[in-house]
């Protein structure tokens, strides 16, 4: 386990300087708040920061990614033979992301790379990527890693971690991959045991500041349809707006629509994050929607998290407690309260 | 005014117990600071639930459209005049509305006071009057309230409420001479081509979240044209262009309609400063048809009627 100390100057230069063996993604802030940026040489990243706007999740899996093209001209030789959009999955790093956002990774891919399905697209740009993550000193009041089977800390998903040491920063290898990239990044030099003890502190202290209060262990023992029928969810989805801003923020919110595109003689095939919030959600050809009320489509997003998802993987619940849904719901719809009457229903 | 909150506790107790409304809708207190939750209510027991301080921002009328109960309602001047906007569109009926008219000194911003404390986390804001106190880890700030204001609230001149069956304290004294527009006029300065840059720069980091589009109370379309899909009016991914139509057409729905209630610019998550737009739909209504929209519910917006002689020739 390599551990590397810098300063933050040498940090973003040795960043800098990776750019032939990695495309780098580090967050940058952007009028108010921090978003993930490819780097360059004229806006340094900024790591003072509690957490991104959005999550990283649009890195590895795009809010609109173009699968397949084609051509409509009918002179065409090739009139309408779909091919497989080119991608680009050479190297890739996302840097400073935290461990809540990893771990969401880790909560989606039962979904994208199963035993019955294979998304190519996802799996290719997970496994082309590093993640360089940075452990969490101050959770945020509103975030429940530690509920949900993580921690400010968690290592388990990121391939490196960064400890920000407030002078330094200390960077370790975690995994093959992560050793590989610390071997292209020049500079710093080897962490002294102090630096190393000081880490571990840091660790230590955010683990204890960091919530476990969210309840979520009697879930799987629930019998669905009781939750599905529970006399709550009208009350929990009244304020509700069905806008997409919990869903699209969330590091593992995973459905998508797919839709054709055509410009000219050129056609796409898109898909695009699609939201349960949304009225076109699972609407069907026929006109019916099972989800046709607000309550419901509030329920269904809830439901998968806690419940379905819960039942189907055996492994937690679909949320990696970043509470991110918990800051930015305009209308203050808060999962922990959500978790804790459905937990104790 | 967080003192209001004891007095529409008691009336929506009132009101509930003796039978003239079957629900009433406001906020109560939100899970984190600077947020409040739109809750309805039934049972007379649980009006402890309700309350109000300076940072109830998503406007109620949302809540309206097309219920069939007997309502009370909380409604501030903005929200009251997007009340009367929704019995002029029939989408509820005076009738069923019993208004608890509250004189509003303007909703806070919680993204200016962010910005104050550095984006830092609050964790705590108490009322002080007219100031307030903010703090997290390492910091307690005292701001006055006047200087936090949203945009609309700052220029806001119908602060009470123009359609009620009962206020909860005396009409406060609107401002004067607050100059609202001069933002857009700026905008109107610039060219085609720099204002295109301007607008497309704006609205660089939507995601298509439709969060503006559905705090609005103007919107309530069964189905949005953004969301039709036979034809498919507008392309669902987050093509710049397609971004562009979904603002420059949702504004312009809103043309003679918006209040500027602020919801849009309120819930965005990324930020985004869409009343730019519907402003000046709005300086357009009030400069050729002299009319500020929600005002008086006898009268028709000025895009939905057709007299003979109009003095507009372009309509005959």
């Amino acid at each position: 386990m390599t551990n590397i100390i810098f300063t933050e100057d040498e940090w973003t230069k040795a960043l800098q300087g990776i750019s032939d063996s990695y495309k780098v993604f580090a967050p940058v802030k952007d009028g108010d708040f921090h978003t993930f940026k490819p780097m360059n040489a004229t806006k340094a990243p900024d790591f003072d920061f509690q957490n991104t706007r959005l999550s990283a999740k649009a890195l590895i899996y795009p809010q609109s990614e173009r699968m397949f093209e084609y051509s409509v001209d009918e002179r065409a030789s090739d009139a309408s033979i779909v091919r497989e959009t080119p991608k680009d999955y050479s190297p890739k790093a996302i840097v400073g992301i935290r461990p809540c956002d990893a771990h969401g990774f880790s909560i989606v891919r039962p979904n994208f790379d199963n035993q019955e399905y294979r998304d190519p697209w996802w799996v290719q740009s997970f496994e082309s990527t590093v993640l360089v993550g940075l452990g969490c000193n101050q959770p945020c009041s509103t975030c429940f890693c530690a509920s949900v089977g993580g921690g400010p800390f968690n290592k388990d998903v990121l391939d490196v971690l960064i400890y920000d040491l407030g002078a330094n920063f200390m960077v370790t290898g975690l995994t093959e991959k992560g050793e590989t990239f610390l071997t292209k990044v020049k500079g710093g030099k080897a962490a002294d045991d102090e630096s190393i003890k000081q880490a571990e502190a840091l660790a230590t202290e955010a683990a204890k500041m960091s919530k476990a209060d969210v309840p979520t262990d009697k879930l799987r023992d629930k019998v669905i349809n009781d939750l599905f029928a529970a006399p709550f969810w009208q009350d929990v989805g009244f304020a509700c707006l069905n806008c997409g801003t919990c869903t699209y923020l969330c590091p593992t919110c995973w459905c998508f629509d797919i839709q054709d595109e055509v410009l000219g003689k050129q056609g796409d095939r898109i898909r695009n994050w699609d939201s349960c919030m949304f009225p076109l959600f699972t609407l069907h050809g026929s006109g019916h929607n099972p989800r046709d009320q607000k309550f419901q489509r509030v329920r269904q997003r809830f439901m998968h998290k806690l419940k379905y998802y819960v039942d189907k993987y055996q492994d937690g619940v679909q949320c990696s407690g970043c509470g991110r849904c918990v800051r930015y719901c305009p209308v203050n719809i808060d999962i922990r309260q959500v978790a804790e009457l459905m937990n104790n229903y | 005014m967080i003192k209001y909150t004891a007095i529409i506790r008691e009336t929506a107790k009132r009101l509930l117990k003796d039978g003239t409304i079957d629900v009433f809708i406001g906020y109560k207190k939100g899970t984190v600071p600077m947020m409040n939750e739109p809750v309805v209510i039934s049972d007379p027991d649980k009006t402890d639930l309700l309350y109000w301080d300076d940072f109830c921002g998503q406007n109620l009328c949302n809540y309206l459209t097309k219920r069939k109960e007997r309502i009370g309602i909380v409604a501030n001047g903005c929200n009251s005049r997007n009340i009367v906007t929704h019995i002029t569109e029939n989408q509820i009926s005076r009738e069923q509305l019993y208004i608890v008219g509250i004189p509003c000194a303007g909703v806070i911003d919680h993204r200016a006071v962010l910005r104050a404390v550095g984006n830092k986390e609050v964790l705590d804001v108490q009322d002080a009057g007219d100031k307030f106190t903010v703090s997290g880890n390492g910091f307690s700030e005292i701001f006055e309230k006047t200087k936090f204001l949203r945009g609309n609230c700052a220029a806001c001149a119908h602060r009470n409420p123009v359609i009620y069956d009962e206020m909860v304290a005396d009409f406060i004294k609107e401002q004067e001479g607050v100059e609202a527009f001069e933002d857009i006029k700026k905008i109107e300065a610039m060219d085609s081509e720099k204002k295109s840059g301007f607008f497309t720069k704006m609205i660089e980091r939507c995601l298509r979240c439709y969060a503006c589009r559905n705090s609005c109370p103007l919107c309530y379309c069964p189905t949005c044209f953004v969301d039709e899909s036979r034809p498919q009016w507008v392309g669902k991914s987050i093509d710049p262009i397609d971004t562009m139509t979904f603002h420059i057409m949702r504004a312009y729905h809103c043309a003679g309609r918006c209040t500027d209630c602020g919801a849009c610019e309120r819930v965005c998550p990324v930020g985004i400063p869409m009343r730019q737009f519907t402003k000046k739909l709005n300086k357009d209504a009030l400069e050729y048809f002299s009319w500020e929209a929600g005002l008086n519910p006898d009268a028709r917006p000025p895009l939905d009627v057709y007299k003979p002689d109009d003095y507009n020739g372009f309509v005959k």
